[in-house]
């Protein structure tokens, strides 16, 4: 088979060892394309978490599975998502504390230079050497047919790769989102850094302007700030993550400020020109207009599905640009041959609900399951410094539902471990049913958040309440005793009920 | 530290000394020809339209401590009442108001906008609140105390709340002729309970449909170091609503779900500050369980150098900023009229504390009136504080009614008998005690 015609751009990043080893195992360069089976148990668009989950999944169950991208394997996650952005955020950690080095009783080094382009390339290897998991030899090991293509439907029971057809009883479409441009006057003249593009420079800017206070602009402004790079942040609404609640929200304006950041938050840019090598950018805060000038400009606004390429109206599935494909509890869409999973269906744009929503729509697809969304519990975390956890219910939430709702808060100033390692900005809250002792959500604000919050989604997950949790021993010495805490706390209250005295007391 | 004893309580005569002394900030600031008050003791400060809301319920209080005779305050409140009815209320650049509403601060001597201020529905709402004050105390059938109910009622009347209210139903924060309304609304919890029952018990612009449902859909409901309280960081949330409303025994449906009353709860807000202090996660200079009062007050930032604690080595110092347990903003910045100003919720407590912060750092009151705030951890992190300069307004109003709420109870009493204070109570769901 030829290989498709439209082949897209691989990486604008250079093409040192770790580039080849990582286009190696997700665009080989000499692929070509199977001949495909007369009928597939299963094809799957998009090999990024959610379609390679789904891939291996079916495989195992002996189906007969087709995959096909268009880019990269891997998708979002591995090249241009989450491990890049987690391994940049690493470094601009070291950064960070090198700077602050006399709050633990070290000498501040003398000249703090930043090596931005070590920083990238450390990246680079990280992306490889993940990359070998995501592999499409790997897959192709698993008995999986892997097409590289634009993928269309042509029927509802059929699509093309290029030219190639694929006929399938089963498919999945896991085609992920792209980043969202906001339509600023200017910005595509002056020219701007999305998630896409970022990743590939070696040269860090002067100063930057990232247009988005959402977890991305959030992680991505913390991080370059850190590298030194006078870095201004430009929000809309009041406060940055605005899903999170007021306080964490606050802890993370705070400590941007902290880390020198220019901070504009109920600001919106609206106007971007390119004067003298420079980009000035309107910005404009209710009655108040100001200008900024910066070297580069990362926009965080958002992300949209990609499903207008599909052709899906052949298919008879139902979609539209913001939500993506039209789902039902058990991500059949209207066509119900045809499900999806990820980026490309869901409001939750995480790796692993596009994990999670695979491992269901298999099931549910090949295996007659009747799992359904709604039934899980997701937990998220932004890896800004300090990180911003959460999973279940937002108190808001539980009020409009009606639901009494009570929280116990911890300070992370209360954790020994906390102050041990002057990692005191943050807390613990856990909101229970009022009365019982029931997890409805907890938000974790703290240097290791994304970590606690796990131990959070177990309990809600296995029905275990605070109570439970007060009896487990926690080891010693971790931050995640913030958890047990906040449970011996609820533990105090209920003793306090039973002996008529005040919780308070 | 000799000499210091932290279990002596706050005497009766200076807590009248502070009382009189937070009263001439009004008699020292107020314009006498148009009786605006301005926001600060500084040079060439506006007028704030709360500090006037602040000046308004601080008058009767005067009168009755003989600070003041009845015909003076008669007039100096008619005065501002007067003024205000005949203000510019077109909503242009350099009115006064619009919509009943007025901007935030204003020329002292024009009344015009200045410093291109907000329209402010909360500070209108304090302004407000006094000018009922003052028309449920001065009920003498003179034809200056008549005016004066007549011009206190016009105004109330003549505010448009509806008009603030957004799609949700909660009151919009502010709005300005430049772009209109502002993106920030009145969400719970936080000091603008009052701004509710007025917006509510308004017989001409009552808020419509689930306004005050909306605003207490943001409350949390919190156990903080052992204690049950509807939380927010700083003090003067705890207190603002609470010098004009009664809020002892009487619940609305979030309170009586939880068993407690906003009074109970500001009560456990001085526990949470004093267990905040005692914790002093930052080590600031002076703060334990007798020295606290984190709220929004000025600060040390102007030109001081950052603060080498240990274990914050780049705490930041700020200006004027909401302070707050237990997240912060903390820079070692305490107000003593901020701990003081909750007497009525936690008299044995707040008064051991108001006596060992002035023992340690007599420093804060300048002109025997406190100042806005002091830091004992700059510069010299002894005994001598940063400490803030002149006075403000909003500071002396509240020390003023919340202790003669606490000698004597006049305001609450006075506001008990407003009607509409009582109908927008009951229009937001309260019910029991003296309702
Ligand atoms: C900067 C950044 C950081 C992030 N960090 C985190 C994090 O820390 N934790 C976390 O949980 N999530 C994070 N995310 C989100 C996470 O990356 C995504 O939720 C996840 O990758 C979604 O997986 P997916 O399989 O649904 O989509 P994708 O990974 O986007 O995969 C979709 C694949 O489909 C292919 N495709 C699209 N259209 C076609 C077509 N017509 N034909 C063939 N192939 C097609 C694409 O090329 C792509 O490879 C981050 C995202 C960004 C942008």
């Amino acid at each position: 088979m030829s290989m498709p015609r439209s082949i897209r751009p691989h990486s604008e990043a250079p093409e040192d060892a770790y580039e080849r080893e990582r286009l190696d195992s997700v665009r080989p360069a000499d692929w070509h394309n199977p001949q495909p089976a007369p009928r597939y148990d299963l094809v799957i668009i998009g090999a990024g978490s959610a379609g390679q989950v789904a891939a291996y999944a079916a495989a195992a169950l002996g189906a007969r599975v087709a995959l096909v991208e268009h880019n990269l394997f891997g998708g979002n996650c591995l090249n241009i998502g989450c491990v890049p952005s987690k391994s940049l955020i690493r470094t601009s950690r070291v950064y960070a504390e090198m700077r602050n080095a006399e709050q633990y009783g070290v000498q501040r080094p003398a000249d703090i230079q930043v090596d931005f382009a070590a920083v990238m390339r450390r990246m680079r290897g990280i992306r490889a050497r993940i990359s070998r998991a995501a592999s499409v030899h790997r897959l192709v090991a698993a008995n999986v047919d892997v097409f590289f293509g634009d993928a269309r439907f042509t029927d509802s029971d059929s699509l093309t790769v290029g030219d190639t057809p694929l006929q399938f009883k089963k498919a999945l479409i896991a085609t992920g989102a792209r980043p969202d441009t906001p339509s600023i006057p200017g910005l595509a003249e002056s020219g701007y850094f999305t998630n896409e593009t970022i990743f590939n420079i070696t040269e860090a800017p002067r100063r930057l302007l990232v247009i988005g206070g959402g977890p991305l602009g959030c992680e991505m402004a913390q991080a370059f700030c850190r590298f030194g790079v006078h870095t201004i942040i430009v929000q809309e609404r009041p406060l940055f993550l605005p899903r999170e609640e007021r306080d964490a929200a606050q802890i993370l304006a705070d400590s941007f400020a902290r880390d020198g950041m220019e901070i504009r938050l109920n600001c919106k840019a609206v106007a971007v020109r390119a004067e003298n090598g420079e980009k000035l950018v309107d910005l404009i805060s209710d009655d108040y207009r100001s200008t900024v000038a910066v070297d580069a400009i990362l926009t965080g606004t958002g992300r949209v599905p990609n499903v207008d390429e599909l052709n899906l109206d052949a298919a008879g599935v139902a979609y539209d640009n913001t939500v993506g494909v039209h789902i039902d509890d058990f991500l059949r869409t209207d066509n119900h041959r045809i499900y999806a999973a990820g980026d490309a269906c869901l409001p939750d744009k995480f790796n692993h609900t596009a994990d999670a929503s695979a491992r269901i729509a298999i099931r549910n697809a090949l295996q007659s399951g009747h799992e359904r969304l709604s039934e899980l519990v997701i937990p998220w975390c932004t890896y800004t410094d300090p990180e911003i956890a959460h999973v279940g219910m937002y108190v808001r939430q539980a009020l409009e539902h009606e639901i009494p709702v009570k929280t116990f808060t911890v300070p992370m100033h209360d954790v020994d471990r906390a102050i041990t390692d002057d990692d005191e900005m943050g807390f613990v809250k856990i909101h229970v049913r009022e009365g019982t002792d029931q997890i409805l959500g907890a938000t974790i604000v703290a240097r290791h958040a994304g970590e606690m919050i796990n131990e959070i989604t177990l309990a809600m997950v296995a029905g275990v309440g605070l109570s439970t949790i007060a009896r487990t021993i926690h080891s010693y010495g971790t931050q995640a005793e913030g958890i047990k805490l906040a449970a011996d706390a609820y533990e105090r209250t209920r003793t306090a009920a039973a002996t008529g005295s005040r919780s308070e007391s | 530290m000799e000499n210091i004893d932290d279990t002596r309580v706050m005497d009766e005569q200076t807590l009248d000394q502070l009382q009189r002394a937070a009263f001439g900030y009004f008699a020292q600031t107020v314009n006498p020809v148009n009786g605006l008050v301005a926001d600060t003791t500084r040079e060439n400060c506006p007028c704030s339209i709360a500090v006037v809301g602040f000046a308004l319920s601080a008058y009767p209080v005067a009168v009755e401590r003989g600070w003041m005779t009845r015909a003076d305050a008669v007039e100096r409140s008619v005065t501002a009442l007067r003024f205000f009815r005949d203000s510019d209320q077109s909503g242009s650049p350099d009115a006064t108001g619009f919509k009943g509403f007025y901007y935030h601060f204003l020329s002292m001597d024009t009344g015009a906008r200045v410093w291109r201020s907000e329209l402010s529905m909360v500070d209108t709402a304090l302004f407000i609140a006094g000018a009922l004050t003052a028309a449920s105390y001065f009920t003498a059938h003179t034809a200056d105390e008549i005016e004066l109910r007549e011009l206190a009622e016009l105004l109330y009347r003549r505010v448009d709340w509806r008009w603030a209210q957004d799609e949700q139903g909660v009151i919009r924060q502010g709005w300005k002729p430049e772009c209109g309304f502002l993106h920030y609304v009145w969400q719970g919890y936080n000091e603008a309970i009052v701004l509710y029952v007025l917006a509510l018990g308004s017989p001409t612009h009552a808020l419509e449909g689930s306004g005050y449902e909306a605003w207490t859909v943001t409350y949390q409901w919190e156990n903080l170091y052992d204690y049950d309280f509807l939380y927010a960081g700083p003090l003067f949330i705890h207190q603002f609503s609470h010098a004009w409303i009664d809020l002892r025994g009487i619940q609305d449906r979030f309170m009586r779900e939880k068993q407690s009353d906003y009074f109970e709860n500001s009560r456990r807000a001085v526990m949470v500050q004093r267990e905040y202090a005692r914790r002093n996660p930052n080590e600031f200079a002076g703060y334990d369980e007798y020295c606290w009062g984190l709220t929004a007050c000025d600060g040390p930032n102007d030109g001081m150098p950052e603060l080498g604690q240990r274990s914050a080595p780049r705490q930041h110092l700020f200006g004027y900023a909401a302070r707050g347990v237990p997240y912060g903003p903390d820079d070692g910045t305490m107000s003593g009229w901020a701990a003081l100003a909750s007497l009525p919720f936690a008299p044995d407590i707040v008064l051991r504390t108001a006596s060992t912060m002035l023992q340690r750092y007599p420093e804060m009151l300048s002109e025997q009136r406190y100042t806005s705030s002091f830091n004992p951890s700059l510069p010299g992190r002894g005994a001598d504080a940063w400490v803030s300069t002149g006075h403000f307004g909003l500071d002396q109003g509240i020390l003023i009614m919340m202790i003669e709420n606490y000698r004597t109870g006049m305001i609450w009493r006075l506001m008990r008998e407003c009607p509409y204070i009582g109908i927008g109570l009951r229009r937001a769901g309260f019910r029991g005690g003296w309702l």
